[in-house]
């Protein structure tokens, strides 16, 4: 490897296979309990044809030794945050701490039933309330469900929201003419799904050259009456503030729509900026970005909604209250032996809700983790991690354009957009980018996001990383685009130090295998 | 902060770098009226000392936790072997992003695969996601595939499904153009009543076992389905079931959606736990979520990566089979310790030992005069018990008098069953907590 990698140098890695194809008969990963009660003959229990007939045949069969050797040979191929920088624009991939880890297991949380009586179960009501409370505060919007299990399903949610009050406050037959919502092209593509799921044709608004949204083109489609709402990202997804965005909120209120903001950027604003205060209605968060919560290679994550106070009654059943004695609605509840003077309740009597989003709470194990974090940062922590994110985003912006095209000048805000039009010349793209920034010890950025700009690089590198990695990638990245000139080869056939190369995605979507079988079945049967 | 790798100085030397004059000057692109000139109204920091204490004081407020439960209605109390936890705990999975960049994301591609085996594996069906947020988020999902499959817009959807499960695809399905209906169960065996659907029918959903613990004949539900061109849908909450059950692939199921909590994921007061989606190769262009297939490099060598992305919102937009991007990956892969450690044998052995012990407690309480047993239908591990008066008062006082949490109340979801309760046990209750389990019941 080139001597000006500084990051990673090449190391050992295992192979391993499938676990079906470690499977050995007779052998096994667990030891239960002797079976302490009578048994009966499962025929006298369980007719025979509602039985299994196949015996499970094809699990594996293999001992603890074995499992704990496959999964950590594997994990060994993955890159993670621990290893480094992970500058994936717009899905903030910042440290998650060990102690939100410690704080979910706790055996009063992890051990609780969701089914368990409220009376019983009033610590876990509080962790929810009180993250209720925080998030409120940090976006200036009082209305919280915590039941979605993602921004996507955030987004549903805010967007059935828009739906059912526009209904309420217009009568179905005159809301069924408000059948738009407007989304820049800039958006997540969850945006436009999501207001599908909802019922809504969608409408693409244009930015400007300048990267924000295009106010005139918003007046012309709001002009037509139809509009229930926008969706709008902030910053946006070129890592702009749309700084006109007290217009944009009016230009959509007087037009009788509702403002819903995509809450993936809420790692530019926290303690800085609220929404509720920029006029926008109904919000969603990812306690997996902005509050920390892990990724864990694709989820769980958890998407609150927030919502002004003319939204709240819509928000998904149940609400999580808290009640003071003497004030209303007594409880029922005879296991609720509390000293306070207050209770936390489930509140199911909301008869304008759009319903329940998920069973049970939602992503629990997500709150107490989101909630950990707001409380190890505390009020200063919060805007502490903002600026350090923005002023880093701020830093690789102005150590790359000497070597990168960027086709915006408006500073960024915790993500900066490039290109690769100028290595392009050379035939290098920005996947090629991507891929030789793997053999510097880098995550890559995301790519051809968003898809506006033509071979996009959204790089944000969040407040986890230290000055000398933010340099070290820096100079990953000019000696990548020096490559592009001189070697471009190089670039083009990257990675070269991983355990295998670039994988055919066509040949493995023209003919999908999504399954392990075991050979003998092909010709068997 | 800790958290904050650069100290106060490196910034201010940052700065200088930039030509900034201050903090405050990189937000200058947000209107000076929309900075928010005040501190946030959330407490100063906590130390880890301050914080665990907090969380620990609120965690014994749980009493619920610490009881002996015989609770299930969704989530399950099963043996997890000691390996998941650490081994998901491995930061290069649990600190990963989505495997977009297959290089360097093996480890977590591959468990996915092996996930969607298995899965496969127990439902008996063709090809299963990457997994769906949780069962009832995925049963919403299937019927709305349901919808784009057959193109017709009626669903029916058994009334013994676990509540929750469809108030959930009621609003997934609002502004969908699709009617649900309900198909009521019969009373004396507790499963369910299909009469006729017609052709505009997109498909039958049904819970088995279902939200009483009653097995469904699926089978024959199957073929009701199929005679008018509609799917089966199969919903499955209690998925230690198929160690033992037949599986609904075997039964001619079309879509198979199971709560996947049962499989090595802690209760956590309802999630995160994981949405199984499987379904007949046929529909694989139709199915929501992610999906890994085989991939090869130019060596030849074998990987793995994310594919028929086509279907997906990044690329699809409002043409998307789903909204759904970010999925459940790391409880997947729980999912997969767990079933890969207790395998073959383990699961059925588990199921074997639920179906037993939950045998020997309806005995013993149909014993105990004034209780009885409402539904006649078979079932697995959850049953459902008539007492001689409203149950929560009872249920409440066997927590208070006896510790014990002996079941859900089903008032709590039907006004019309006062005195009839949800017992399920599982492979971690003892002879002793079921005997006084009885005992209880007798004394209340």
């Amino acid at each position: 490897m080139e001597s000006n990698i500084t990051k990673v140098t090449t190391h050992i890695s295992h192979n391993e296979s499938l676990i079906f194809e470690r499977s050995q008969p007779g052998r096994a990963g667990f030891m239960l309990p002797a079976l302490d009660v009578d048994e009966i003959a499962l025929d006298e229990l369980i007719p025979a044809e509602f039985q299994r007939e196949d015996d499970l045949r094809g699990m594996p069969e293999v001992t603890e030794v074995d499992v704990v050797r496959h999964f950590t040979r594997m994990s060994t191929w993955n890159y993670s945050i621990d290893l480094g920088m992970y500058p994936l624009g717009s899905c903030t991939m910042k440290y998650n701490s060990r102690l939100n880890e410690k704080v979910a297991r706790i055996a009063g949380f992890a051990n609780l039933h969701p089914l368990a009586a409220e009376g019983e179960a009033q610590g876990a009501l509080q962790v929810v309330y009180e993250l209720q409370q925080h998030l409120a505060e940090i976006t200036g919007l009082p209305g919280i469900s915590l039941q979605p299990a993602a921004g996507a399903h955030g987004e549903m949610t805010g967007i059935m929201i828009i739906r059912a009050f526009i209904d309420a406050r217009d009568g179905k037959e005159k809301s069924a003419q408000r059948r738009t919502m407007l989304i820049p092209d800039s958006a997540h593509g969850t945006n436009p799904a999501s207001a599908h799921l909802s019922g809504f044709t969608v409408k693409t608004i244009r930015s400007t050259p300048q990267g924000l949204t295009d106010l005139d083109h918003l007046r012309e489609l709001c002009a037509h009456g139809d509009v229930a709402g926008l969706m709008l990202t902030n910053p946006n997804t070129l890592g702009l503030f749309e700084r006109n965005i007290q217009q944009i909120c009016a230009i959509v209120h007087d037009a009788g729509g509702l403002v819903y903001m995509d809450g993936a950027n809420m790692n530019a604003l926290v303690g800085v900026a609220r929404p509720g205060d920029m006029g926008v209605d109904v919000i969603h968060l990812n306690l997996h970005k902005t509050f920390s919560t892990p990724h864990g290679g694709g989820g769980p994550g958890s998407g609150p909604c927030c919502c002004t106070k003319e939204l709240e009654p819509f928000l998904p059943v149940p609400r999580v209250v808290k009640i003071d004695h003497g004030t209303g609605s007594s409880t029922t509840d005879s296991r609720l032996q509390t000293q306070d003077s207050f209770v936390f309740k489930l509140d199911f009597d909301q008869p304008q809700s759009i319903g329940r989003v998920k069973a049970f709470l939602g992503n629990y194990g997500m709150m107490l983790r989101a909630l950990s974090y707001i409380l190890t940062h505390g009020r200063d922590g919060l805007r502490e991690a903002t600026e350090a994110a923005v002023l880093n985003a701020r830093y690789i912006a102005h150590g790359l354009i000497s070597d990168y095209e960027k086709p915006f000048d408006a500073p960024p805000m915790h993500e900066v957009v490039f290109t690769d039009k100028r290595q392009s010349r050379k035939g290098v793209h920005t996947l090629d980018i991507a891929k030789r920034l793997i053999d510097y010890g880098f995550h890559p950025m995301t790519i051809y996001f968003p898809l506006i700009v033509s071979g996009a690089m959204l790089i944000e590198p969040t407040e986890s990383v230290g000055r000398q990695e933010l340099d070290q990638f820096i100079e990953a990245m000019r000696a990548i685009a020096r490559e592009a000139i001189e070697d471009p080869e190089l670039v083009l056939n990257a990675p070269h130090s991983t355990r295998i190369g670039r994988l055919d995605e066509a040949a493995a979507a023209r003919k999908p295998v999504l399954r392990w079988k075991p050979k003998e079945a092909a010709s068997a049967t | 902060m800790r958290y904050i790798p650069n100290s106060p100085r490196e910034r201010a030397e940052m700065l200088e770098q930039l030509g900034a004059a201050s903090i405050e000057s990189l937000f200058d692109s947000i209107p000076e009226d929309l900075r928010l000139r005040r501190d946030l109204n959330v407490p100063a920091a906590m130390s880890e000392i301050e914080l665990l204490n907090a969380f620990d004081e609120m965690g014994t407020r749980n009493q619920a936790a610490r009881r002996i439960s015989f609770l299930g209605g969704g989530a399950y109390s099963h043996y997890v072997p000691t390996i998941v936890d650490h081994l998901i705990s491995r930061s290069e999975f649990f600190t990963a992003y989505t495997p977009y960049q297959p290089e360097i994301s093996q480890g977590t591609l591959q468990s996915i695969f092996e996930f969607q085996t298995l899965v496969c594996q127990l439902t008996g069906m063709d090809i299963a996601n990457a997994s769906m947020y949780d069962g009832s988020t995925a049963m919403a999902e299937a019927v709305l595939m349901a919808e784009r499959v057959t193109k017709r817009s009626k669903v029916v959807a058994s009334a013994a499904i676990h509540p929750q499960y469809l108030e959930v695809a009621h609003t997934y399905v609002q502004h969908a153009g699709i009617e649900l209906q309900h198909a009521q169960f019969d009373s004396n065996t507790g499963q369910t009543l299909v009469d006729s659907i017609d052709d505009q029918t997109a498909a039958i959903v049904v819970q088995s076992p279902n939200f009483f613990g009653c097995i469904e004949d699926v089978e024959a539900l199957a073929e009701k389905a199929h005679a008018k061109g509609a799917l089966l849908i199969v919903a499955i909450t209690e998925a230690m079931s198929l160690g033992l059950l037949r599986s609904p692939g075997a039964s001619g199921a079309d879509i198979v959606v199971a709560e996947g909590q049962s499989f090595g994921v802690p209760l956590s007061f309802g999630g995160p736990y994981v949405g199984l989606f499987a379904i007949r190769e046929k529909y694989a262009r139709q199915i929501p979520g992610r999906l890994v297939g085989e991939a090869y490099d130019k060596q030849g060598r074998r990987g793995f990566v994310l594919t028929l992305a086509t279907r997906e919102q990044h690329i699809r937009r409002e043409k998307a089979t789903s909204n759904i991007c970010t999925n459940e990956g790391l409880i997947a892969l729980a999912a997969t310790v767990y079933l890969e450690t207790m395998g073959r044998r383990g699961v059925q052995e588990a199921a074997r030992q639920c179906a037993q012990k939950a045998h020997y407690a309806a005995r013993e309480i149909a014993k105990v005069a004034g209780w009885s047993l409402p539904f006649s239908g078979p079932f697995f591990n959850e049953f459902v018990v008539r007492a001689p008066s409203p149950a929560a008062p009872l249920l409440d006082r066997l927590a208070r008098e006896k510790g014990i949490d002996g079941g859900i109340a089903l008032s709590r979801f039907d006004a019309n069953r006062p005195n009839d309760f949800l017992v399920c046990v599982t492979e971690t209750n003892t002879r002793a907590q079921i005997d006084a389990l009885v005992a209880g019941l007798d004394i209340v």
